[in-house]
């Protein structure tokens, strides 16, 4: 049932959705990051197709569709347009020590896959190889939103987050029950729209989306 | 019947209040949807008591004595909050900080938040249990930033990153659990994330990935409870967003989170037979119980200060249900409830104070009993009850749970009773300057209303001297359901 060319194409999208996090690690153009993620979104969406393809696990095309749809198309549409409409285009952040963090998110994948395989051993599913790789993603995606500043990439590592959930949840599972999947997506757009709300009252108090004018709230 | 209504009345409220929120009636209109919501939550109680669980709506809902109690209570705080919300939002806008925009907003959002909580304790899914947490946060972050001054701004942000942030590794969890499920559920749709399924085979999941869930879980909804070191949202939420928000953030949210945390400890004890889950809910709930005690020396704002005083009790709930067992369980759902009430009615002071000071700082707040007897008093009791005085609801909670620490962890009773101690002197002291003394304070343009403050301080009384037996057969129930 299942051909060896399948579960390879699996693992490439799987290698493929990791050397994105890396490289959206180090990624400093703010415009470059949302291609990045949009790209993240359809590798993502090539994975599913091809697990539920293989498997037969039909409902799988539903979230695979939710997935193009939301993640593909839809919210790097509306980052776009968000970053051009406050003048962000242009923008580039410093890096605070780029080799380190790349060291940080090395030591994490490693940390990751040791932390996913007892239960990827457990696993029956054909994707279970790359249950490593999607928490490898999420906390990639945490760690760019630490060493980050700017308040649009913590937002696109929030949604790279997620996306290294969903890939978690194909990975281990073939996706979790529809309603389910239907709320969390609710829940990542109805976000994003506060969010974008957000920008604009950040900015309009701050003059910037630099999140160093967000540390005033301390213990004194 | 009641369960509709109980979940349909709360949206509907907010479309309502969507459209005609900035109308001067709004207030009202407010205050009967959620007078409408708690007659909903009591009937539904009522039913339970007389009838026992409720399994309905293809099994998606999920009524017991654990979660119908919290459902009366979060109904009922609803309602008294927009009670107190009417005058309070309405001298907010007499002094120019709200427009009526912000307040359509506000009245909308409170609507929307009271669904999110009711249908994440309600539901017998694990998956939409996440997706009403993380509802509950969207709706809450554009009410922290309801005043659209920096720090508020900033308050939200934090809350909303650090919250999303938290909520993504319970989705991780429930992930991991519905994985741990499926093996032994079979691949049935959408049965195998059912509470109530899942209780039911509790003993045959894997435990190496039911104690791996545990831990996203615990980190993920922990967040929400405020847990050291996971808490440094709460704080600023608190301080920065309307007192009516912080009273329903302090009083319910943090209890439904917890609820969340419980439900999950529940599952993973009966698969993993060891101390795991309850050590970590003991050491999460310590931690908590100390930082936050000694934190509360160097607050200079009123309300970060009851906020850390919610992370201080959030903490005792947490270690009592992580000790486990009949009473320490028991006192843990007591002071659940009891907090819930006596915190609320102290924002509801709060508020009226820092409105009459025009600022929260609290060497600006002085002789509150001269100006406003009703105020202070309510304040001095409030703050009485809290720190656990007999013969408030408190002292019973805390007293049973530190006789069960003494009896099944001698070592962290000491570590307790120093916290208790440390937080004593931090809040009385505060209060007892705030409250007596020369004054210079203003009148308030509406007399504010009090009734919410004395009710709920009456009911936590009641509840120290005497329960009520149905009540306590009630939390008996709910007790030997947590295990």
């Amino acid at each position: 049932m299942v051909t060896p060319l399948s579960s390879q194409l699996i693992d490439l999208c799987a290698a493929v959705l990791l050397l994105l996090s890396f490289s959206m690690l180090s990624q400093r153009r703010v415009l470059t990051l949302v291609d990045l993620f949009a790209l993240q979104g359809g590798t993502l969406f090539v994975s599913i197709v091809v697990v539920a393809w293989n498997t037969h696990q039909y409902q799988l095309f539903y979230s695979a569709a939710l997935t193009l749809v939301l993640k593909v198309i839809f919210l790097p549409l509306i980052l776009n347009r968000l970053i051009r409409r406050l003048g962000a285009q242009w923008e580039t952040e410093t890096l605070l020590n780029a080799s380190a963090t790349m060291l940080i998110g090395l030591l994490l994948v490693i940390f990751a896959f040791t932390l996913a395989e007892p239960i990827s051993r457990l696993a029956s599913t054909i994707t279970r190889s790359t249950l490593g790789i999607a928490l490898a993603i999420v906390m990639l995606s945490f760690l760019m939103m630490i060493t980050r500043r700017k308040a649009v990439t913590q937002v696109i590592g929030f949604l790279a987050m997620e996306n290294g959930l969903f890939f978690a949840a194909t990975s281990a599972t073939y996706g979790m029950p529809m309603v389910v999947e239907l709320g969390v997506a609710l829940d990542v757009l109805v976000g994003m729209v506060i969010l974008g709300v957000f920008f604009f009252h950040i900015r309009e108090q701050f003059d910037s989306l630099d999140l160093h004018n967000l540390e005033s709230l301390k213990e004194d | 019947m009641e369960l509709i209504i109980l979940l349909v009345l709360p949206p509907l409220g907010s479309l309502l209040l969507a459209l005609v929120g900035e109308r001067d009636w709004a207030a009202e209109v407010n205050i009967l949807v959620s007078a409408g919501t708690f007659a909903a939550g009591a009937w539904l109680t009522m039913h339970v008591i007389a009838h026992g669980p409720i399994l309905t709506g293809n099994e998606e809902f999920f009524i017991d004595p654990f979660n119908v109690f919290l459902v009366a209570l979060t109904s009922f705080v609803g309602f008294t909050t927009s009670l107190f919300s009417r005058t309070y939002m309405r001298i907010e806008q007499h002094h120019g900080r709200l427009n009526r925009r912000q307040l359509r907003l506000y009245h909308s959002m409170f609507q929307l938040f009271m669904f999110t909580m009711l249908l994440a304790l309600t539901t017998n899914n694990m998956g939409i249990l996440w997706v009403a947490m993380e509802g509950a946060t969207l709706t809450t972050v554009l009410l922290v930033s309801l005043y659209r001054t920096p720090a508020s701004i900033e308050a939200a942000w934090k809350y909303f990153i650090l919250c999303g942030v938290g909520l993504a590794q319970a989705l991780f969890g429930t992930i991991l659990l519905y994985f741990a499920a499926e093996k032994v559920l079979g691949n049935v749709g959408t049965t195998a994330l059912l509470w109530t399924r899942l209780n039911q085979v509790k003993g045959q999941m894997e435990p190496t990935v039911l104690s791996l869930a545990f831990v996203f879980l615990l980190v993920g909804y922990g967040t929400k409870v405020g847990l050291v070191p996971l808490h440094n949202w709460l704080p600023d939420a608190h301080a920065e967003g309307p007192t009516p928000v912080s009273a329903v953030l302090s009083g319910l949210l943090l209890n439904v989170a917890l609820y969340a945390v419980v439900r999950c400890k529940v599952l993973v004890e009966g698969s993993v037979h060891s101390d795991l889950a309850g050590n970590l809910m003991m050491g999460f709930g310590l931690v908590s119980v100390v930082v936050a005690s000694f934190l509360l020396w160097r607050q200079k704002d009123i309300k970060r200060m009851f906020a850390y005083s919610s992370i201080e009790h959030m903490g005792i709930a947490t270690f009592a249900f992580g000790m486990g067992g009949p009473i320490a369980n028991f006192a843990a759902l007591l002071h659940m409830t009891v907090h819930s009430l006596t915190k609320s009615s102290i924002f509801f002071t709060v508020g009226h104070a820092t409105q009459k000071a025009g600022s929260q700082a609290m060497d600006k707040i002085r002789g509150l009993i001269t100006v406003n007897p009703t105020v202070g008093w309510g304040l001095m009791i409030g703050t009485l009850a809290i720190l656990g005085m007999p013969p408030f609801g408190v002292f019973t909670s805390e007293f049973l749970i530190l006789i069960t620490a003494m009896r099944d962890h001698p070592w962290a009773t000491p570590i307790l009773l120093l916290a208790l101690a440390v937080a004593f002197g931090a809040i009385f002291s505060r209060v007892q300057a705030m409250v007596f003394g020369e004054t210079d304070l203003k009148r308030l343009p509406h007399s504010p209303t009090l009734l919410p403050v004395f009710t709920h301080l009456t009911i936590v009384l009641i509840l120290g001297l005497y329960i009520p037996h149905y009540l306590a057969d009630w939390y008996r129930e709910a007790a030997r359901i947590i295990g």
